[in-house]
């Protein structure tokens, strides 16, 4: 990464505490404009918060936080987000065509409706993921994989600079884990920037380009070369990390021998449980 | 039909919708209880206008029945906050306290006011066409018309310029709130909306009757559609049945008025409950019985596949044969033997011989493979 590349997401010293007990402990995060970065870390260790910060939907105790240079605040259409499928109610009675149509609703704003350029922006995402022939589908009838899909679309149609993304992958079948790759191979492309919590250590580095090891605070940070490694691993995981994520890290640091670890004097215990 | 039987259906209709339409998303964001709550609540911000302003008819006792929702589900949502209670238990710890606080204030105070407990339960539709709404000496109709129509009105207009952001803040608030469409505010200012639909129906049809109306149409409705706008539709046009219906129910059974539209409420809510399409209980055990009746079937084309040919065919591929091997009774294996050949998947040779026609081998090979 040359130095003077546009920061896509910068947080300094960000601290969030839940009563009192901390979930992120003085993090830093820099993304690089135009990549995928992946966040990863056990159980409790403040990924799904720290997204969740970046979007302003939990207030810190203290740090700071820019999205391209501004404050989530000032200008929130650069930012899409996918929550956790399991957050909402798949009962709710609408269709998955209305569903993906909610993306524009912060464009639209207060009072506007949306009208048929909604409607076409919302078929074009649907097709991007794949789903054009669920799109007048009850959202009670899909599978989980295509609530995922449905989700993705959703935030497509926000056309924004920065996915952020919480569990993409969680639990959905081989054919939405591919269609969901390609296509934030192809957000990269177009130059967008996408932050996702990721659980499967040992596909990585095979979809990322940047990693954010996280448990409390921050174990490491940069480009999955440099620092998705077994030592960085064991300390954000304490010591049990999964076998596959340590052979595809073992891969990895064969590759590119340097790691430019940060943050290397935690111990190797959980302080997140 | 008199002109007081009229109005006091109207009346009962207007109430009835005004009060089911803000029900739909009580029921989708699975606050019904809330709605319980309210209605008693508020009783306690009417008191408190009431000492305040001296005066039982004025409108602001509506705004102080309409602070005192908001803070019924602030109060809620503080105890709640601490995370040593549930939001159950909490609204069930909340509104009983606020509403024996009115209870008092008014037996201690205010017990030559017309404000009684009765009145607060049941309400008095029966009474409502004699008050009258009367400007500079003309009959405009009865008063309880002209508030409930203005607040019917309030809630439509709340609903359709909010529809969306409603919407939304129900089915997905996290991301209504990184959108910057303030969930939480919208939930206030909602939760004031049903505050005052319950003080204003209240006073008319008394508020177990604002409970049932809000919730049981929403839940009906919701059993009937999985479209949103259908499911509002159907939520108002289910209340105002029951209005209609649980008045003549009353006059029939010459018995209370509140009482027999509650029970209307119910009646139409089992209704749905029982014969809903897709999703009502008839409807699921009809589904439940013929996927069971296929999935028999399926088992017979497939003993009947794997058998064809051998050396034990004669044996196996029998009617007699099939009680004891696939464990069904037998008029099970009548039923089911007929319901197979019905479909052609098989023909019945002389002396119970079963052969599957190609059509059923298909059918077996295809339930294999799943």
């Amino acid at each position: 990464m040359t130095p003077d590349r546009e920061l896509a997401i910068q947080v300094d010293d960000l601290t969030v505490a839940y009563d009192e007990h901390p979930v992120l402990w003085d993090v830093d995060m820099e993304v690089p404009s135009g990549v995928l970065m992946a966040i990863v870390g056990p159980n409790g260790a403040g990924k799904s918060t720290l997204i969740k910060a970046i979007l302003d939907l939990v207030k810190p105790a203290a740090g700071r936080i820019l999205v391209h240079g501004r404050s989530y605040d000032e200008d929130r259409s650069v930012v899409a987000y996918v929550p956790q499928r399991g957050s909402v109610d798949w009962d709710f009675p609408t269709s998955v065509l209305d569903v993906v149509m909610m993306g524009r609703y912060g464009d639209l704003g207060w009072f506007r409706r949306p009208g048929s350029r909604e409607r076409r922006l919302a078929l074009e995402a649907l097709e991007k993921v794949d789903m054009t022939r669920f799109a007048r589908r009850q959202i009670s009838q899909l599978s989980g994989g295509q609530q995922q899909r449905v989700f993705l679309a959703r935030a497509l149609v926000q056309d924004a600079k920065v996915y952020l993304m919480d569990e993409p992958f969680q639990g959905v079948d081989a054919t939405t884990e591919k269609a969901i790759v390609r296509v934030l191979k192809e957000l990269r492309s177009q130059g967008a920037t996408v932050v996702a919590v990721h659980h499967a250590l040992q596909t990585v580095p095979e979809y990322f380009d940047e990693v954010m090891i996280l448990n409390v605070r921050r174990i490491a940070c940069g480009p999955v070369d440099e620092v998705f490694t077994e030592e960085n691993l064991r300390i954000a995981y304490g010591g049990v990390v999964p076998f596959r994520a340590a052979a595809a890290a073992a891969v990895t640091e064969a590759r590119v021998p340097t790691s430019s670890a940060q943050g290397p004097e935690l111990s190797p215990h959980d302080p997140g449980s | 039909m008199s002109t007081i039987e009229l109005e006091i259906q109207l009346l009962a209709v207007v109430v009835a919708v005004a009060c089911a339409l803000p029900g739909v998303f009580l029921v989708l964001r699975r606050t019904a209880l809330l709605s319980d709550a309210i209605s008693h609540t508020v009783l306690l911000g009417i008191v408190l206008a009431f000492f305040a302003i001296g005066d039982l008819t004025s409108p602001l006792l509506i705004l102080g029945a309409a602070a005192m929702g908001v803070v019924t589900v602030a109060l809620v949502q503080v105890i709640e906050g601490t995370g040593l209670v549930r939001e159950d238990a909490a609204i069930g710890l909340v509104f009983p306290a606020l509403f024996s606080i009115a209870v008092i204030l008014i037996s201690l105070y205010a017990g030559d006011v017309h404000l009684d407990t009765d009145a607060v339960l049941l309400g008095e539709l029966a009474l409502a066409p004699f008050r009258r709404f009367v400007v500079g000496g003309r009959d405009l109709g009865p008063r309880g018309l002209w508030t409930m129509g203005g607040i019917l009105l309030l809630n439509l207009l709340f609903l359709f310029a909010f529809f969306k952001e409603l919407k939304l803040s129900t089915f997905d608030p996290g991301l209504a709130a990184a959108l910057g469409l303030s969930p939480v505010l919208l939930h206030y200012a909602y939760m004031a909306v049903v505050s005052i639909t319950a003080v204003g129906a209240f006073d008319s049809v008394g508020s177990i009757l604002v409970v049932a109306f809000m919730i049981a149409p929403p839940a009906a409705a919701y059993l009937l559609s999985d479209r949103l706008p259908v499911v509002l539709l159907l939520s108002a046009l289910i209340g105002a049945h029951c209005a209609i219906s649980g008045y003549w129910l009353a006059r029939w059974m010459d018995a209370s008025i509140a009482g027999s539209m509650a029970t209307m409420a119910g009646v139409d809510f089992l209704l749905a409950f029982l014969f809903a399409p897709g999703r009502g209980l008839v409807a699921q055990a009809r589904r439940h019985l013929r996927q069971k009746t296929e999935f028999a079937v399926s088992m017979l084309a497939i003993h009947l596949l794997n058998h064809e040919g051998g050396p034990e065919e004669e044996r196996e591929c029998r009617v007699g044969h099939l009680p004891e091997h696939l464990l069904w009774s037998e008029e099970q294996v009548q039923r089911i033997v007929r319901d197979a050949e019905r479909s052609d998947l098989l023909e019945v040779r002389s002396g119970g011989t079963l052969r599957l026609t190609e059509i059923g081998r298909e059918r077996a090979r295809r339930a294999m493979a799943i």
